[in-house]
C-alpha cells in the first residue's frame, strides 16, 4: 500500500471535517469536549442516525430514499397509538417494523418490476406515510407506558462520570455495528455496492438484481422504522406531524459521510461520523446562542454541496462536451 | 334554477374543449379532470355552486383556479425541465426564498412593493441559474444538483426573514394573491401570463424543439449540433422564474412569508401535474397546456377532498397513488406486464404513452461502443 | 460428434423485424479455440447470448457434454460451467480485484463473508493466469488489459468448461495480446473450450483451430483455420466470392478533374491513443473517398475524430488550408461538416419527433435558437426533402421511430443536406436499409459529388465502395494500411489489403 487507495478519500475528507468541526467547537467553548455533550450528542442525533444507516443502503445501490421522515412520524404515531390502546410494547414494535419493512418491500418492487424512479416512488412514499401517519391519530400522542418510564432509563451505561449513555445512543451505535457487518461480511452487501457501482456488469456477472435492489428499500425502511421507535424512546410521544424534512438531513449525512450519491462507494462507518458532524454543527450553534437555526440548514447545504462536487472530480469530472 | 342552466353551459364548453381535443394527447388530462369535475357534479354538494359578490365571482370551481395557480406555475417551470430528462427539487424552497425576499424588502426595509416583487424574482431566477450551473456546468445528476439547494433554500428563506413569519398589508401585493381582475381571480391571469410567456420562450424560438430533442435522445442532438448544456441551463433558470412567481402568489395568498412552510412538499404536486399533463418523466416531448390542466386536475382533488370533509393532513394519501398510478400506466413494463394478463387491453392502453423501450444489455449489433 | 464439448442444433432467435439467428449450428470440442467470425449483424453477439441465457432461444438445442440445457441466465450458464468474458469488461471497478473474482459466490462462514478466504481463492484463481497481483487493490487502479484477464480468472473460478471471450482484444495493445494468447494457450492445453470473437484477422489465424463464419444470422461454414486462406474467409465474412469481384460493373468518375482541385480537408497525423494510429486523409471538392476496412478497423473512429465527437490528442487538420480544432461537432458544423453516424438510433434519429423536426434539427441548431425557422419554412424543407430523397413517410408529422430503417436514414441525410455541407461523413449509410433504399443512397452520393460536395464515405460492403470512391483508404487494427487511387480500386485489392499480415506486401 504505496498510495492511498482512492475509494478511501472521501471518508478521509469526513474524517477531517468531522475533526475539524469538533476541534472548532472545543477551541470555542470550553464545555463542548466534555464526555457529557458527546454523549448527548449520540443520544440527539440516534434516531437520524439509526435512519441514515438504511439510507446508506439505498444510495449504495444507486437509489435514494425520500420517505425517511414520513416513516419515523408513522412508526412513531403507530407504536404511540398501540400503547394507547394497551398493546404490549414489543408486540406494538414488532408490528411497526414488519409494517414499515413490508412498505419498503413494495416501494422496492415499484422501482425493481417497473423501472419507476425511486425518488418518485419514495416521495409518493413520503406522502403515503404522511397521511397515514394522520389517519392513524391526527395528533400526539403522548407515551406514558411503564417500559418508557421506568424500564428505559435503566437501560443505560454510565461512560464517564457524569456522562451516561442513554439506550437511544445505543440503539445508534447498534445499528452502525449491524449495518457495517451487512455492508462488509454479507453477500447481500456487497451486491448492494456491485449493483450500484455498475448494474448492467452486476446483471452478467449473474448476480440477483431484484431481489437485492427490493432487500436494500426493504432494509432501508427497516432502519427507518426502527428510527421511528428510537424517535419514541427519545420523544417519549409520537405525532404524525413530526420529522419532516428528516430525510434530507439523512441523505446529507451519508453523503457528507462519503457515500457517492450515484452508488457503489461508501461505508457506514462514514454514515455514522457523517450523522456526528450533523449533531455537531448544530450543537455548535446551540452553544453559540447568537446564531440561529437556520445556519444548519445553509451549512449542511454547502458542505452537500462540497462533498457533490469533490465526488464528482474524483470519479472523472463532467462529461465530453466542451 | 339559474345554477342548473350554469351547469349546463359549463359541461357543454367543457364536452366541446374535450371533443375538439380527441386524438391528442393531452385529452386524457383533460378527461381525468372532467371525470373529477363529474364526480363533484353528483357528490359534493355546493362544489358548483358560484356566486357573485362585488361583482366578483365565487365558488369552489373559482376557489381551484385560484389556490391551483401555484402549482400551475410551477409545472409551468418544471415542465421544461422534465422535458430534457431531469427534474428539480428545490422549487419549494425556491418559493420560500422568493416570499422571504419580497416581504422583507416590503416590511423591514420598506420598499414599494414593485422593488420587492422584482428582487423575488431576479434573486428566484438566480437561484434557478445555480440548478442550471450544477447541472449543465459540472454535470452533475438533476437529482442531486437540486437537492442541494432542496436543503439550503429554506435555510436561506429563513436567513432573511430571520426567522420570523413577516406579515404584510401592502395592498399591491395582496393583490397578487387576492385580487380579482375581469370577475376572476388576478392568479389566473398571472397563469395565462407566464404561460403565454413559456409558449413564447418554446414555441417562437426553436428552444422547444432543442429542449425536446435533448430530452428524447442526448447523444444524436449532441451529433445534431445542439448546445445542450445551454438548453439544460435555460429550462433550470425559468424554472427557478415560476418558482419565484409561485412563492409571490404563495405568500399573497396568506399575507404572510413564512419560510418554514411556504411550498413545502409543493415540488411533488409540480411533478404529478406535468406527469398528468401527459409528460414523460423520461424527457423528450412535453406540454405546456398539459402541465397547466395537471396543476388544475390536482388543485381539483385537493379542493375535492376539502370539500368533503377529508383532513387536509389524509390527502397527500390519494395524491401519491395518483402519481403512482399515471407513472405506471406511463412504465413500458407495467403496460407489457398488463397486456400479458388482460390481452384486449393491451392494445387499448398502447397509445396512452408508448415509448420505445429502454436502451439497455439487449442491444443487439455487435459494434464496439465508444 | 459425440465426443463434442458443446454442440448448438439449429438456434433461432428473431427480434422484431430482424432475424437475429437462422437455424445456426456450432460445435466445439474440449481444448479447442474456435473463433466466431462475421461483420455486423452477423448474430455473433447474439448467439453467445442466447448460448449464456440473456436473451431466450426461439428454437434450436443446446448440448452441453451430450445433456441438453437451457439456461436462462447468465448465472445459470455459470452453474452449468459456461463463462463469459465482454469486451467491455464487466466488472465492478469500485471493487477490490479478490472481491470481483469471487463477487456472488464468495465464501462464507455463518453468512460472513470470509475475507482471507476471498483474498486466497482470488490469488489462486489468478495464479491459474500466471498472475501474481496486490488482490486488495482496487480494481480500476490496474490497466484494462490486467482487467480483461482479471475478468478471465474470475470466468475460470467457478471449474468453467466453456470460456466465451467476447472481443477481448479490442483494448489491448500488442505485447498484451501476446500475454493474454500465452495465457489462452495454456487454458487450451489443460482441455478448456474457448469460444473466441474478434475482428482482427492476424489475431484469429494466430490463437484458433477453427473458425465459424456467420453472416446475417446465418452459418456460413465452419473451417480448419490453416486450410483457409485469409482473402476467403474475409470473403465469406463479406458474402461476396472472390471470383465474382472482377464481373461488377465499373462506373467510377474520372478523377483526373479532381486531382487538380484544392482539398476541403486535410488531416496530417491525425490520432487518438487507443482508438486511431496517426493518419494522413485529404478530401477534395467532389470526390468521394471511400474509408474500407472491417469493424473495429477505425473507420468510425476516424469519422469522429473528424467531426468533434471525440477529441483527436495528435495531428492537425486543415479546412480550406485553414488549421481548425474541433472539440465539439457544432464546432465541425460551423465550417460545413456533416456526419450521419453509424448507429443510427444512438446518435442519429431523435425517435419521438416528428419527420419534419429531425429534417430540420441540424440547421435550427446552426442558426441558433433565436432565428426559428417558421413552421411554413420546416413544412416547405421537410417536403422537399421527403420529396427529393423520396421517403416514403404517411406525412411529415409522423414520429420518426416509426419510419422504417432506410427512411430513417434518409431523414438524416435530409437534415443535414439542409445545412448545405461542404464535407458529408457518410458512416454505413446503407447499413440496415433495403436494396431499394440503397440504391436511391447510393444515387444521391453521386449526385452530391458532381454538385462539389467532398464526401467520406464509409461502408463494409466493398461493393459500395468499389462502385462509389474515387480513392479509397484501407484501415485496419485501426491504422491505415494503404491508399488506392484510381485503377487499383477493386474489391480483390481492398480485400487483399485487409488480409495482408501486418509486413507483407498484398499478393495476388
Amino acid at each position: 500500500m504505496t498510495r492511498l487507495n482512492p475509494k478511501y478519500i472521501p471518508l478521509l475528507a469526513t474524517a477531517l471535517v468531522l475533526l475539524a468541526v469538533f476541534s472548532t467547537g472545543s477551541l470555542l467553548y470550553p464545555n463542548f469536549g466534555t464526555p457529557r455533550v458527546i454523549v448527548n450528542l449520540l443520544n440527539d442525533s440516534a434516531f437520524v442516525g439509526v435512519a441514515a444507516v438504511g439510507e446508506s443502503f439505498v444510495i449504495l445501490s444507486g437509489g435514494i430514499d425520500l420517505s425517511v421522515g414520513s416513516m419515523v412520524a408513522f412508526v412513531g404515531i403507530l407504536v404511540a397509538k398501540l400503547l394507547q390502546v394497551g398493546w404490549d410494547p414489543f408486540l406494538a414494535m414488532g408490528i411497526a417494523l414488519c409494517v414499515g419493512t413490508a412498505a419498503g418491500v413494495v416501494m422496492g418492487g415499484l422501482i425493481h418490476y417497473f423501472e419507476l424512479p425511486p425518488f418518485l416512488v419514495t416521495l409518493a412514499g413520503l406522502f403515503c406515510l404522511r397521511g397515514l401517519g394522520f389517519v392513524i391519530y391526527p395528533e400526539s400522542i403522548g407515551i406514558d407506558h411503564p417500559f418508557y418510564g421506568q424500564v428505559l432509563p435503566q437501560l443505560s451505561i454510565l461512560v464517564a462520570p457524569k456522562a451516561v449513555l442513554p439506550f437511544t445512543a445505543m440503539c445508534f451505535l447498534g445499528s452502525v455495528i449491524v449495518g457495517t457487518f451487512v455492508a462488509s461480511f454479507t453477500r447481500f452487501g456487497r451486491n448492494v455496492y456491485a449493483i450500484g457501482s455498475n448494474e448492467n456488469s452486476a446483471r452478467l456477472m449473474g448476480l440477483p438484481i431484484g431481489r437485492t435492489k427490493i432487500t436494500a428499500y426493504a432494509l432501508a425502511a427497516f432502519f427507518s422504522a426502527l428510527g421511528g421507535i428510537v424517535a419514541t424512546f427519545y420523544m417519549q410521544s409520537g405525532n404524525p406531524a413530526s420529522f419532516a424534512g428528516l430525510e434530507l438531513d439523512a441523505i446529507a449525512a451519508v453523503v457528507i459521510g462519503g457515500t457517492l450519491l450515484t452508488g457503489g462507494v461508501g461505508f457506514i462507518p462514514g454514515t455514522l461520523m457523517g450523522v456526528l458532524i450533523l449533531g455537531l454543527i448544530q450543537q455548535i450553534i446551540i452553544f453559540n446562542g447568537t446564531l440561529n437555526s437556520w445556519w444548519t440548514k445553509i451549512v449542511i447545504g454547502a458542505l452537500l454541496l462540497v462533498f457533490i462536487v469533490l465526488q464528482k472530480l474524483i470519479s472523472g469530472g463532467g462529461d465530453q462536451e466542451s | 334554477m339559474i345554477d342548473w342552466v350554469s351547469d349546463l353551459l359549463f359541461w357543454i364548453v367543457f364536452g366541446s374543449i374535450l371533443f375538439l381535443l380527441r386524438g391528442q394527447r393531452i385529452f386524457w388530462s383533460v378527461g381525468a379532470l372532467g371525470l373529477l369535475l363529474l364526480f363533484n357534479q353528483f357528490f359534493t354538494p355546493g362544489f358548483f355552486h358560484i356566486q357573485i359578490l362585488d361583482g366578483h365571482l365565487y365558488g369552489s370551481r373559482i376557489d381551484v383556479l385560484n389556490q391551483g395557480a401555484k402549482v400551475m406555475l410551477l409545472s409551468l417551470g418544471m415542465v421544461l425541465v422534465i422535458a430534457t430528462g431531469g427534474v428539480d427539487l428545490s422549487v419549494g424552497a425556491v418559493m420560500a426564498i422568493a416570499a422571504a425576499v419580497s416581504s422583507r424588502l416590503l416590511v423591514t426595509e420598506h420598499q414599494s412593493a414593485g422593488a420587492a416583487i422584482a428582487a423575488a424574482l431576479v434573486i428566484s431566477t438566480l437561484a434557478g441559474a445555480w440548478n442550471g450551473v450544477l447541472v449543465a456546468g459540472f454535470g452533475i445528476q438533476p437529482i442531486v444538483a437540486t437537492l442541494v439547494l432542496m436543503v439550503a433554500g429554506r435555510g436561506v428563506a429563513q436567513l432573511i426573514t430571520e426567522g420570523q413569519i413577516i406579515n404584510f398589508l401592502d395592498p399591491t401585493m395582496v393583490y397578487l394573491g387576492n385580487g380579482h381582475l375581469f370577475a376572476l381571480p388576478f392568479t389566473l391571469t398571472l397563469v395565462l401570463v407566464t404561460l403565454g410567456l413559456a409558449f413564447f420562450l418554446v414555441r417562437r424560438t426553436a428552444l422547444g424543439l432543442f429542449i425536446e430533442s435533448v430530452g428524447d435522445n442526448d447523444e444524436a442532438s449532441r451529433y445534431s449540433g445542439i448546445n445542450a448544456k445551454q438548453v439544460k441551463f435555460l429550462v433550470y433558470t425559468f424554472s427557478g422564474f415560476c418558482a419565484g412567481l409561485a412563492g409571490l402568489v404563495a405568500c399573497s395568498n396568506i399575507k404572510s412569508a413564512d419560510a418554514n412552510n411556504i411550498g413545502l412538499y409543493l415540488e411533488l404536486d409540480a411533478i404529478l401535474a406535468v406527469v398528468v399533463g401527459g409528460t414523460s418523466l423520461q424527457g423528450g416531448r412535453f406540454y405546456l397546456i398539459g402541465a397547466v390542466v395537471g396543476g388544475l386536475f390536482i388543485q381539483t382533488l385537493t379542493t375535492t377532498l376539502y370539500a368533503r370533509n377529508v383532513s387536509s393532513d389524509i390527502s397527500p394519501v390519494p395524491k401519491a397513488l395518483a402519481i403512482i398510478a399515471v407513472c405506471l400506466f406511463q412504465s413500458e413494463s407495467f403496460r407489457t406486464r398488463l397486456s400479458h394478463v388482460v390481452r384486449p387491453f393491451g392494445r387499448i392502453l398502447k397509445p396512452l404513452g408508448s415509448r420505445p423501450p429502454q436502451k439497455s444489455i439487449t442491444a443487439t449489433h455487435d459494434s464496439p461502443k465508444p | 460428434m459425440a465426443n463434442s464439448l458443446l454442440e448448438i442444433a439449429g438456434l433461432t432467435k428473431g427480434f422484431p423485424g430482424v432475424k437475429a439467428l437462422d437455424a445456426v449450428d456450432f460445435a466445439i470440442q474440449r481444448g479447442e479455440i474456435h473463433a466466431l467470425m462475421g461483420e455486423n449483424g452477423a448474430g455473433k453477439s447474439t448467439l453467445i447470448k442466447v448460448l449464456t441465457g440473456v436473451f431466450p432461444r426461439d428454437a434450436g438445442e443446446t448440448r452441453l457434454e451430450d445433456k441438453i440445457i437451457a439456461p436462462r441466465s447468465p448465472r445459470e450458464a455459470e452453474g452449468l460451467g459456461i463463462s463469459t468474458v465482454y469486451q467491455e469488461v464487466n466488472l465492478i471497478p469500485h471493487l477490490s480485484v479478490a472481491e470481483n473474482i469471487c463477487l456472488g459466490r464468495q465464501p462464507t462462514w455463518l453468512g460472513a463473508i470470509r475475507w482471507r478466504a476471498i483474498a486466497k481463492r482470488a490469488a489462486a484463481a489468478l495464479a491459474r493466469l500466471d498472475l501474481s497481483l496486490d488482490v486488495n487493490r482496487q480494481l480500476s487502479s490496474y490497466s484494462i488489459a490486467i482487467q480483461q484477464l482479471i475478468a478471465i480468472a474470475r470466468a475460470l473460478d467457478i471449474s468453467a468448461k466453456l470460456l466465451i471471450l467476447d472481443e477481448p482484444t479490442s483494448s489491448l495493445d500488442r505485447t498484451e495480446v501476446e500475454e493474454l494468447f500465452k495465457k489462452l494457450r495454456k487454458l487450451r492445453e489443460s482441455g478448456l473450450g474457448i469460444i473466441f470473437i474478434t475482428h482482427f484477422l492476424d489475431q484469429v489465424y494466430e490463437i484458433s483451430d477453427l473458425i465459424t463464419v456467420l453472416r446475417n444470422g446465418r452459418r456460413v461454414g465452419c473451417f480448419a483455420t490453416q486450410e483457409l486462406p485469409r482473402i476467403k474467409l474475409v470473403s465469406h465474412m463479406i458474402g461476396k466470392a472472390v471470383h465474382q469481384v472482377e464481373a461488377l460493373e465499373q462506373k467510377r468518375a474520372s478523377t483526373a478533374s479532381i486531382r487538380s482541385e484544392a482539398p476541403m480537408l486535410e488531416a496530417h497525423g491525425l490520432g487518438r491513443k487507443g482508438s486511431l494510429r496517426p493518419l494522413d486523409l485529404d478530401i477534395r471538392p467532389g470526390e468521394v473517398v471511400g474509408l474500407a476496412g472491417l469493424l473495429g478497423s477505425g473507420r468510425t473512429e476516424t469519422a469522429k475524430l473528424l467531426f468533434g465527437v471525440d477529441r483527436p490528442d495528435q495531428g492537425t487538420v486543415r479546412i480550406n488550408r485553414q488549421a481548425v480544432r474541433f472539440n465539439s461537432p457544432r464546432a465541425a458544423i460551423r465550417y460545413g461538416i456533416a456526419l450521419t453516424p453509424e448507429d443510427r438510433k444512438v446518435a442519429g434519429i431523435i425517435p419521438n419527433l416528428t419527420v419534419r423536426e429531425n429534417i430540420v434539427l441540424a440547421l435550427q441548431a446552426s442558426r441558433g435558437s433565436w432565428q426559428r425557422l417558421s413552421v411554413t419554412e420546416q413544412a416547405k424543407l421537410a417536403d422537399r426533402f421527403i420529396q427529393a430523397l423520396a421517403i416514403k413517410t404517411p406525412s411529415r408529422e409522423q414520429t420518426v421511430r416509426n419510419l422504417s430503417g432506410g427512411n430513417q436514414q434518409k431523414v438524416l441525410l435530409g437534415r443535414w443536406l439542409a445545412t448545405e455541407p461542404k464535407l458529408f461523413i457518410l458512416d454505413e449509410p446503407t447499413r440496415g436499409i433495403d436494396v431499394g433504399a440503397k440504391a436511391e443512397v447510393e444515387k444521391l452520393i453521386q449526385s452530391l459529388r458532381q454538385d462539389g460536395l467532398a464526401v467520406l464515405f464509409i461502408s463494409s460492403e466493398l461493393e459500395e465502395v468499389v462502385r462509389q470512391s474515387q480513392r479509397v483508404v484501407v484501415l485496419r487494427d485501426r491504422r491505415k494500411v494503404v491508399e488506392l487511387t484510381e485503377g487499383e480500386i477493386s474489391e480483390e485489392t481492398i480485400m487483399q489489403s485487409i488480409a495482408t499480415h501486418n509486413l507483407e506486401r498484398p499478393a495476388a
